[in-house]
């Protein structure tokens, strides 16, 4: 069973003509026909046009979706994605821009860039591929990859502890988190669906199979279980803290995949709007300046 | 033609960059052209500050070693200036301060404290004493008060002057001029403004020294002058927005030094490889690494000639002046849009820092350059084989386009392709429009020349050294020839400029000689080197005593 088929509308005209070279099994075929799902969904019930809407990659595995999909694609450099969807929003607040970030992506190499649209509550989306593995440099460990993981960097066993996304994601300020998992598809396209429609920034973290380095299926489908209305408090910074400290990507916990957190701010690119709007004789205001200066 | 030189020195915190600006107005306002340094250590408060303000009927852009007033606020702006002090010298100096001086003693404390005044109008009184010593009057000192100190403050500061103005006595007399008063500005005011010209709507920037003062300039205009200006966490931030937001369609500059250039670099190779326009002041100071942070250098001619892993063409050019920083940076940001190429405008310390004046009304503006928009028909592929090389741009947002930006090797619509024909032919389309811009550049003024031709000597400069070698030139009876685009190299203009050079010296702020090893690169003859490396420009009679070890 194919997940488009059973998990969201067809939607065919958007997978594009790109070869797909993701092994066999990978997480991301689930991220790629969620994501595409989402996208025909919400430009059909929403009404938002399908050309504008951009997706962001970053360099690893992850990326290669911007390729698959047949929208507008940016296809940057490893860990950078972020700044340069702000500048897109910044340019052109119709446009929903998503980036696709890998585990390694964003939390190792872009991470400052990260804290930082959380911070200012930048109006982009932000879905992080994590495998908790270097894939396409062939099996390093990432900033949430397990203590004691053993990668080809570090054969005998990393002696550092992961991060948790979510709760770095919380204390940055981001006003919407979540967490999803590649083998819950419909739950995931839903959190897409939500993240996307959310003003500000949104931040989904999804558990990611990879079938060659790093498989916890079986691990993932044990222990992850789909929040429940009542399970947290999504506008209460503390009843979130406490859900998203259930687990710490370390030690064996249940794990919540849903919203945590969601609430509305003030959006950082709205107050620049304003200064460019119309079409300003940007020339003779200039001059003014100049004037000024005699 | 009779010129004057002012120096004022104090302590940081003192306001001597403001102070030595309203000097440069009122030399302006008698029609004088002004040129203004500014030298400045790393620290905020203490440590010893100074401004030379020159004023001359011709255009200037460089300083001289005597001045002919002094004005001290504190004992250092003596001790560090005895060279400076001439038989004609007239120092004025902070009796409150000073011990040891010679000349014009103002008990400003006290000047200051009778008057009920703010501290800073300190400034005022030697303003107040200078206008006396050059014979300008109480009114064109007044003017200059009204002009630059904001409404609450300016009893005060005209009471402080007119203290300084009576407190010493006339030793010469500037005689007015019958010319217009220019606004005087700074290489950094006029490069924004130009990007604003060119067409500017986003300015990103993270604070470095020397282009700290384009962030704020730019800021504080913003509203005025209808742009978006952004301060994010980090230089690899700023040119990754910068790049997004000219994919989304806004055209964007950034600005930074060295150090935050190096972070640039890999943004900067993926704009080459993508083909996203953006637009790069760099100001040079000394390095390496921290170096002499507020101080000059041209020592990053190399370092952005060759910045950016792998091959791909740019847009580098180096103004000499106000004049220069103003039009090119307006066609800078106007050629990286027309051939989807970074371009880089490189400016030092002295230049980003310096006061100019600014005849905004005899520069020669390039022409106007518009990008190349998709015109809607058929499928759109961004990459899209043309005979010059440059693929009509859309942007996202737009019907029946999907617009596909990519740092890897891709094919005409975006796609990530290792093909060898792919990869070739995409590789060659992009040096069709490095090709292609240089055959727009052969119309512009890529290298100019001043002075006489045949003239058996010639002085080769480039940046903001161009006015200093240009007076110092000119005791010699020598040529100047100033290279202003790096890249693509105007080979052939710069053969013509050449023809019958005669001796060659090639003066640079550097201690390797930068433009000579391009120059060599082309298979030119740099001729021999006049370099200087400590971090401040050469005033003109110190390059007059370099070039004549050369030339006599």
């Amino acid at each position: 069973m194919s997940p488009q088929r059973s998990a969201g509308r067809p939607a065919g005209g958007l997978i594009s003509p790109a070869a797909n070279t993701w092994c066999p099994g990978c997480g991301n075929f689930a991220i790629e026909h969620m994501m595409k799902s989402a996208i025909a969904e919400l430009s059909e019930e929403e009404g938002i046009p399908l050309h504008n809407f951009v997706l962001l990659g970053g360099i690893g595995c992850h990326g290669k979706l911007v390729d698959y999909l047949n929208v507008n694609g940016f296809y940057g450099i490893h860990g950078r994605s972020i700044p340069a969807a702000t500048g897109m929003r910044l340019a052109n607040p119709d446009l929903k821009i998503i980036c696709h970030v890998g585990d390694g992506d964003i939390y190792a190499e872009g991470l400052d860039h990260l804290i930082f649209a959380a911070k200012r509550n930048s109006d982009i989306t932000v879905i992080v591929h994590d495998n908790r593995v270097y894939g396409l440099t062939t099996g390093q460990y990432t900033p949430t990859s397990p203590f004691g993981f053993r990668g080809r960097s570090t054969p005998g066993g990393i002696s550092e502890h992961p991060i948790n996304p979510l709760e770095l994601m919380l204390a940055a300020g981001a006003t919407h988190i979540a967490r999803g998992y590649t083998k819950k598809v419909r739950h995931l396209k839903d959190l897409f669906k939500e993240a996307i429609l959310h003003r500000g920034f949104s931040f989904v973290d999804v558990l990611q199979i990879c079938a060659t380095y790093f498989n916890l299926t079986d691990y993932y489908n044990e222990h992850t279980y789909e929040m429940q209305e009542g399970d947290v408090e999504t506008g209460r910074f503390e009843s979130a803290l406490d859900k998203i400290r259930e687990w710490d990507y370390d030690r064996d916990a249940p794990i919540a995949l849903g919203t945590f957190y969601s609430v509305r701010r003030p959006i950082y690119e709205e107050k620049f709007q304003a200064l460019t709007a119309g079409r300003p004789d940007r020339r003779a205001l200039v001059r003014k300046v100049i004037e000024r200066s005699r | 033609m009779r010129e004057y030189s002012v120096l004022i020195g104090g302590k940081a915190g003192e306001g001597i960059n403001t102070a030595g600006l309203s000097i440069a107005r009122l030399f302006s306002r008698l029609g004088y052209r002004t040129y203004m340094y500014f030298d400045y250590p790393s620290l905020i408060r203490g440590g010893h500050n100074f401004a030379i303000i020159r004023a001359s009927a011709r255009p200037i852009g460089a300083h001289r070693t005597p001045v002919d007033v002094l004005l001290a606020f504190d004992q250092n702006s003596i001790e560090n200036h005895r060279q400076r002090i001439h038989r004609g010298t007239t120092v004025i100096y902070d009796a409150s301060q000073v011990t040891k001086g010679e000349g014009y003693g103002l008990p400003i404390d006290t000047i200051v404290r009778e008057e009920d005044a703010p501290p800073i109008t300190g400034n005022s009184a030697m303003l107040g004493a200078l206008a006396r010593v050059a014979g300008i009057g109480r009114d064109v000192l007044g003017d200059v008060l009204r002009e630059s100190v904001p409404a609450k403050h300016l009893e005060a500061n005209l009471r402080v002057a007119g203290r300084g103005y009576d407190g010493v006595e006339s030793a010469f007399s500037v005689e007015p001029l019958d010319a217009p008063t220019l606004p005087i500005m700074t290489g950094n005011e006029a490069a924004g403004l130009g990007l604003v010209h060119g067409g500017l709507e986003s300015y990103v920037a993270y604070p470095m020294t020397p282009t700290s003062n384009l962030l704020h300039f730019l800021a504080g205009q913003a509203e005025d002058l209808s742009i978006k200006v952004l301060h994010p966490e980090n230089e690899i931030s700023v040119i990754l927005m910068a790049l997004g937001l000219a994919y989304a369609g806004e055209k964007a500059a950034v600005g930074t030094s060295g150090g935050g250039f190096c972070l640039m670099t890999e943004g900067l190779s993926f704009a080459g490889m993508a083909e996203i326009p953006v637009t790069i002041v760099m100001g040079q100071r000394p390095g390496p690494s921290t170096g002499m942070p507020t101080y000059t250098a041209q020592t990053d001619l190399h370092f952005v000639l060759n910045a950016g892993q792998g091959e791909f063409p740019r847009f580098v050019v180096a103004p000499g002046d106000i004049e220069e920083a103003y039009t090119w940076s307006s066609t800078a940001l106007m050629l990286s849009w027309k051939y989807q190429v970074p371009s880089i405008i490189l400016t030092d310390k002295t230049l980003a820092e310096g006061g100019y004046s600014f005849d905004i009304e005899k520069i020669a503006l390039h022409p106007d350059l518009e990008p190349v928009l998709w015109d809607g028909a058929g499928e759109y592929r961004r990459y899209a084989r043309t005979d010059d090389g440059v693929s009509p741009l859309a942007f996202p947002g737009r019907e029946g386009a999907v617009v596909r930006a990519n740092s890897y090797a891709h094919d005409e619509v975006g796609f990530t392709t290792e093909e060898a024909g792919a990869v070739t032919a995409l590789q060659e389309k992009r040096f069709a429009k490095g090709e292609s811009l240089k055959a727009e550049l052969a119309a512009y003024p890529t290298v100019k020349i001043y002075g006489p031709r045949n003239a058996g000597a010639t002085v080769v400069c480039w940046g903001s050294e161009k006015w200093a070698c240009i007076e110092a030139a000119e005791r010699f009876g020598a040529r100047v020839v100033q290279p202003l685009v790096f890249a693509p190299f105007p080979a052939r203009a710069w053969k013509e400029a050449m023809i019958g050079a005669g001796k060659v010296v090639c003066v640079e702020n550097n201690a390797t000689g930068q433009l000579a090893r391009l120059l060599r690169q082309q298979g030119f003859d740099p001729g021999r080197p006049v370099l200087k490396y400590d971090g401040r420009p050469f005033a003109v009679d110190e390059l007059e005593a370099r070039l004549r070890e050369v030339l006599a």
